[in-house]
């Protein structure tokens, strides 16, 4: 019995971190299955139609529907196919997009990994996603899916880089590159985010956000009117629906990583007002409606104006940024940027 | 054995494998992506001697950027292995003193007799901050030779884009500027025409007129 408690001893804190990425990871896929349903909706009603309605009460039940859909699907393997990288794909695009929330803080003290890192590791592990698309375009073996594939890799490489930079004016400001401490330095009603001294930081993040995260109207990896659906052509069933998983999985994370460095994260807009994990979730998912209203609103972009977007407007606009905010902090205005 | 010596020496053969594979692979995306492999294998040894920094951003570097583009460039390459595999014999003479002279100085560094090894490091205190540590000596101690590598990568990639770059004198390239400058009035231009039912049109006196200013504004394409 000693020998059984020793182990268990041993044994529990692997368990009790198991439990925590169960907690998080549970309601994520939970959130991704109902995001998919609100996007429909969302845009549905922005384009005067009704959406989902015909599973469950107003279509509550759709996104249910949709995975038992994907579930009983073969999963078809083009015989031209390289037969292990063609199954890595899926799998390589849903692990960084899962692992990230691993320093992600909901609440104070509500985080799995409180890592010193936490930003650069953030960083480090969402440019794996990449690979994800790359590999799954060249194993399939087809044309339009290589050419979906070439088109994320430039596209994803270009927009890191500004992504990277409006990242640093927000460590500057910060002084730290953990994520909770990064909240805490918002602390004192909404004026006190960090939004506002690093406003164009922050539009540049959102934006490369979106474009990081291949959605409208930077979807070009994906296409349907020009390369049919680009990377994920020759997927089928669940190895499809991963792509699917990981680009939802992947929206949430830059909406909840731009709610923590701009928009002061679980802090409440007002002092008086009690903080907590309800404001985290409230300003998500505004977040998450501006992704929906961009791709309601937007035709997409041409490659070569994406290019040009990230080389020429957003890389010199995050460096002139980041100097402006240098030269303030060495002045007596320095409080305008902490 | 400790868990930590256990992750060591898992991480290690992942490494080797890896980098074993990286030079016997047949196809040269699967030779690339084994060595993203290598860098993420080693990026977690790194991590182990808390060098957290390093190793992180060996990882978003070289595993994120660089090695994307590598094979983006892989990928396109129409490369074929058993050509490449021809030149093995004309190449040996050149390999060989390079690999002879690599585990020469493997040998000596780890033999421990000329070059002793570096005694294991110790166990860091707790509120050691590895990013820290290095931004300072980089910003103090190193600053010439920081600054100096940095102009030399400046150089490197002017002169990269220098040497590469050209403009076709057939390219239909458009000027974005003029493309965001462009009002509604240049591009359309809104007909009046009466509604007329099928059949009517040949009677109807306005017909004639609505056909001419059709034909006109297409013209002016």
């Amino acid at each position: 019995m000693a020998d059984l408690g020793l182990a268990w001893e041993a044994a529990w804190p692997a368990v009790r971190t198991l439990l925590y990425i169960l907690l998080i990871l549970v309601p994520l896929v939970l959130s991704v299955a109902y995001l998919t349903y609100a996007e429909r909706k969302i845009i549905g009603y922005m384009q005067v139609r009704l959406g989902p309605n015909r599973v469950g009460y107003k279509g509550l039940l759709q996104p249910i529907a949709d995975v038992v859909k994907l579930l009983m699907k073969e999963i078809i393997i083009p015989s031209g196919a390289s037969r292990g990288l063609f199954i890595l794909g899926p799998v390589l695009s849903i692990a960084p997009a899962l692992a990230a929330w691993a320093v992600i803080p909901f609440a104070p003290g509500w985080v799995l990994s409180n890592s010193d890192a936490g930003l650069l590791y953030v960083l480090a592990i969402t440019s794996m996603g990449v690979y994800g698309v790359v590999i799954a375009g060249w194993a399939s073996n087809s044309k339009y899916a290589f050419l979906g594939a070439l088109r994320s890799a430039a596209q994803i490489v270009s927009y890191e880089i500004a992504m990277g930079f409006a990242l640093v004016g927000v460590l500057m400001a910060a002084q730290s590159l953990n994520l909770s401490h990064i909240v805490e330095g918002q602390t004192g009603g909404f004026w006190h985010w960090y939004v506002w001294p690093l406003f164009p930081l922050f539009l540049v993040y959102l934006i490369a956000g979106v474009a990081e995260t291949n959605r409208a109207p930077f979807d070009v990896a994906e296409g349907e009117s020009e390369i049919v659906a680009g990377f994920h052509v020759e997927y089928s069933g669940m190895a499809f629906a991963m792509f699917f998983l990981a680009e939802y999985a992947n929206m949430i994370l830059i909406s909840a990583l731009t709610t923590l460095m701009f928009l002061g994260g679980w802090l409440s807009p007002l002092p008086f007002l009690p903080d907590g994990l309800l404001w985290w979730l409230l300003k998500v998912a505004f977040v998450l409606f501006l992704f929906l209203w961009f791709r309601a609103t937007f035709p997409r972009y041409r490659y070569d104006q994406i290019m040009r977007l990230g080389w020429k407007v957003f890389i010199p606009v995050t460096l002139v940024w980041i100097v402006l905010v240098g030269l303030v902090m060495q002045t007596r205005y320095a409080y305008l940027v902490h | 054995m400790n868990f930590q010596a256990a992750l060591f020496y898992f991480f290690a053969a992942i490494l080797l494998g890896a980098g074993l594979r990286v030079i016997i692979a047949r196809n040269p995306v699967h030779a690339a992506l084994y060595l993203v492999l290598a860098f993420f294998s080693a990026a977690s040894l790194w991590m182990l001697l808390e060098a957290e920094f390093l190793a992180i951003v060996l990882v978003l570097v070289y595993v994120g950027a660089v090695m994307v583009l590598f094979l983006f460039v892989v990928m396109m390459l129409d490369i074929d292995p058993d050509r490449l595999r021809q030149n093995v014999w004309r190449y040996l003479p050149v390999a060989l003193p390079v690999a002879l002279l690599i585990a020469v100085e493997m040998v000596l560094i780890l033999g421990a007799r000329y070059f002793a090894a570096a005694p294991a490091p110790a166990p860091l205190p707790a509120g050691y901050s590895n990013t820290k540590a290095l931004g300072e000596v980089l910003y103090t101690q190193y600053v010439y030779a920081f600054e100096v590598a940095a102009v030399i990568l400046l150089a490197a990639i002017v002169a990269a884009i220098a040497l590469t770059m050209r403009r076709r004198k057939d390219s239909k390239y458009i000027d974005p500027a003029r493309q965001v400058r462009v009002h509604k009035e240049d591009r359309l231009r809104v007909l009046k025409m009466k509604v007329s039912r099928y059949g009517e049109e040949m009677h109807d006196h306005d017909a004639p007129h609505g056909g001419a200013d059709a034909a006109s504004s297409s013209g002016e394409r």
